[in-house]
């Protein structure tokens, strides 16, 4: 190899270099989701067989009934969770990118508390404002109204917590506690206004389900994800960069203040219009980057499309379970994955090595 | 060329660095020297780019820095900056990867596996390429971040760009041998037509391998110049306020003693 001066300086003759690609990793996802998500078909109340499931999905002539449960309840459901899934997913992957940290979860540093907020505000405020402003109580305005609630924190909480550029796990941690103890008490106080109505609905969003969404769910939140999960996938160079430092991004060419404003609004976009649709889903963005990254490295590259399709399958495997473990009724998501997504956060806590504020 | 013209930074009211002014050459070394907070990681960063000063301009290649784009700026400048941290498990090998990070999707991306395989057999870094970062010594580290610099001004021949290399202490955590090998590198660099400018702390490597010394003390600069003329003991004296013997060795190579 002889191309420029510095090859003057080389002494040696070595064989050309082959960086490491681990794509496998991804295909692996890939195919995981495809199971997953022919798997939430089959799976409920009431089990369809896998041939059938297939069958239906490509078309073929199936019993009726099958076909009504899988069309009409299953698929927009399978469809929602992997929006949701994926955008958490990814969320979380880019924000430990952007905060340097590996534990800022879109749940803990108060984007989701931000927008469940947000969502909640328009229950119990729109019905209030209907009378001055007609589409107040539009349940369209929700994803807008949770994806401006879990902006806000979002910036506050990097504001809070960014000191020369790192946002130390502690103060990131607190920042997100204080962020969320705010939007806690101030939906305290819209729940205090609310009618009994209201009060089903809220206490909807703060557990999570994918229950309610439906066809209509997953058109109102897909647009934003997907726009979201496409922005974010676009930076995964520069988020590699800023894992060295925010001035060493910096000598690299990435500027990195308008990277920060595009992946704030992006996950807050994400995270929003998931929440508004199906509340809020906690530690997803925690975990899913975590074993992505323990499988294959931290390059973004990687790291954000490996953790959008395993945060769509663990989503699909947790509505699964969530709707069989106590047949005929379910549990929340939200409550699945936090009962999964908890002592998984302790076990991180207790062993990372390097954790310090 | 980079020029700095009568740069001042001020912090509150302390001013860090008054009304400083000097030039860092393509194919030279501009050694920054000085006492702890004479100001000299305050003036890499405003020659590079990171920090506005209050009062002055640069200049690179005559143009005001602050026009030029942090990615133009990136694909001719590589800063290596004192006590990267790094937390996440990158190998080595993705470290100084990162170092073509400015050229991607560009059509210097070509030449990201000469860069790479050039860098890592110069700054000797062969058997470092795929372990874990986050498992070496901090030496090892030094050089694995300079590798990266060294990657992102790696270019074609015939590539007539100038590239600058800044080196903010490259050798704090580097022992005797690594520590002549890297200025050496730096002085190939530099005669391949590259300026360096590097803050250094060991006065005898200045002497040996810069071609220009700035002396800075208390924000301003004492004494600028051809190294040998700068290095003087009186200079030396007043900069570091300790007495400074320079001794001629038969070769005609200085040696410092304080």
């Amino acid at each position: 190899m002889d191309k420029g001066p510095m090859t003057d300086i080389v002494q040696a003759s070595l064989p050309p270099l082959r960086l490491v690609r681990r794509p496998f990793v991804l295909a692996g996802l890939a195919v995981l989701l495809g199971l997953t998500f022919v798997l939430a078909l089959a799976v409920g109340a009431m089990p369809i067989p896998l041939r059938e499931v297939i069958a239906i999905l490509f078309g073929f002539d199936a019993d009726s009934q099958s076909q009504a449960i899988i069309l009409g309840l299953r698929l927009p459901r399978a469809v929602l969770a992997i929006l949701v899934g994926a955008g958490l997913g990814l969320s979380g992957a880019a924000l430990q990118g952007l905060f340097r940290n590996p534990l800022a979860d879109p749940g803990l540093i108060g984007i989701s508390g931000g927008a469940a907020l947000g969502a909640v505000g328009i229950i119990v405020l729109g019905h209030m404002l209907v009378a001055i402003i007609p589409f107040a109580a539009d349940p369209r305005l929700m994803p807008l109204a949770a994806f401006v609630g879990g902006l806000i924190a979002t910036f506050a909480t990097e504001r809070l917590a960014h000191h020369r550029g790192v946002a130390a796990t502690g103060t990131l941690l607190l920042a997100g506690i204080a962020i969320n103890a705010i939007a806690g008490a101030l939906m305290g106080i819209l729940i205090f206004m609310s009618d009994d109505n209201q009060l089903r609905e809220i206490t909807f969003w703060t557990m999570g389900s994918l229950a309610k969404g439906g066809w209509s769910g997953a058109l109102l939140a897909g647009p934003f994800v997907v726009l979201a999960i496409l922005v974010m996938l676009r930076y995964s160079q520069a988020l590699n960069a800023m894992l060295l430092g925010e001035r060493e991004a910096m000598h690299l060419g990435v500027s990195v203040e308008r990277l920060k404003r595009i992946v704030m609004v992006a996950a807050a976009l994400a995270v929003g219009a998931s929440v508004a649709v199906t509340g809020i889903i906690a530690f997803v963005g925690v975990v899913v980057p975590h074993l992505v990254r323990m499988a294959a490295g931290p390059d973004h590259r990687i790291v954000l499309p490996g953790s959008a399709l395993l945060g769509a399958s663990l989503l699909l495997v947790a509505d699964s379970l969530a709707r069989v473990i106590v047949i005929p009724a379910e549990l929340p998501i939200g409550l699945m994955t936090s009962l999964i997504g908890s002592p998984f956060f302790l076990w991180l806590l207790l062993h990372r090595k390097g954790l310090k504020s | 060329m980079i020029e700095a013209h009568g740069i001042t930074v001020r912090a509150g009211n302390r001013a860090l660095i008054k009304d400083i002014s000097f030039n860092v050459m393509p194919g030279r070394i501009t050694a920054l020297l000085g006492p702890n907070g004479a100001g000299k990681s305050t003036m890499i960063s405003v020659l590079s780019g990171e920090r506005r000063p209050d009062e002055g301009s640069v200049l690179i290649d005559g143009v005001d820095l602050k026009l030029v784009k942090p990615l133009a700026l990136a694909r001719q400048r590589a800063v290596l900056l004192q006590n990267s941290t790094l937390d996440f498990a990158f190998t080595v090998a993705e470290v100084v990867g990162l170092g073509r990070l400015p050229f991607t999707a560009s059509e210097q991306a070509a030449d990201d596996e000469a860069a790479l395989s050039d860098v890592r057999r110069i700054a000797g870094i062969e058997e470092l390429w795929e372990q874990l970062y986050q498992t070496l010594s901090g030496g090892e580290r030094q050089r694995v971040q300079f590798a990266r610099a060294l990657a992102q001004i790696w270019h074609r021949r015939g590539d007539e760009t100038p590239r600058y290399l800044f080196l903010d202490e490259p050798t704090s955590a580097l022992d005797l041998r690594h520590r002549r090998a890297l200025l050496e590198t730096a002085r190939l660099l530099a005669d391949s037509g590259i300026g360096v400018l590097a803050v250094l702390h060991d006065l005898n490597l200045a002497a040996d391998y810069a071609d220009e010394v700035v002396l800075l003390r208390h924000g301003e600069i004492l004494s600028a110049g051809e190294t040998k003329a700068t290095l003087s003991e009186d200079n030396l004296s007043i900069c570091f306020d300790l007495p400074v013997e320079v001794m001629v060795r038969p070769d005609g190579r200085s040696v410092i003693l304080a």
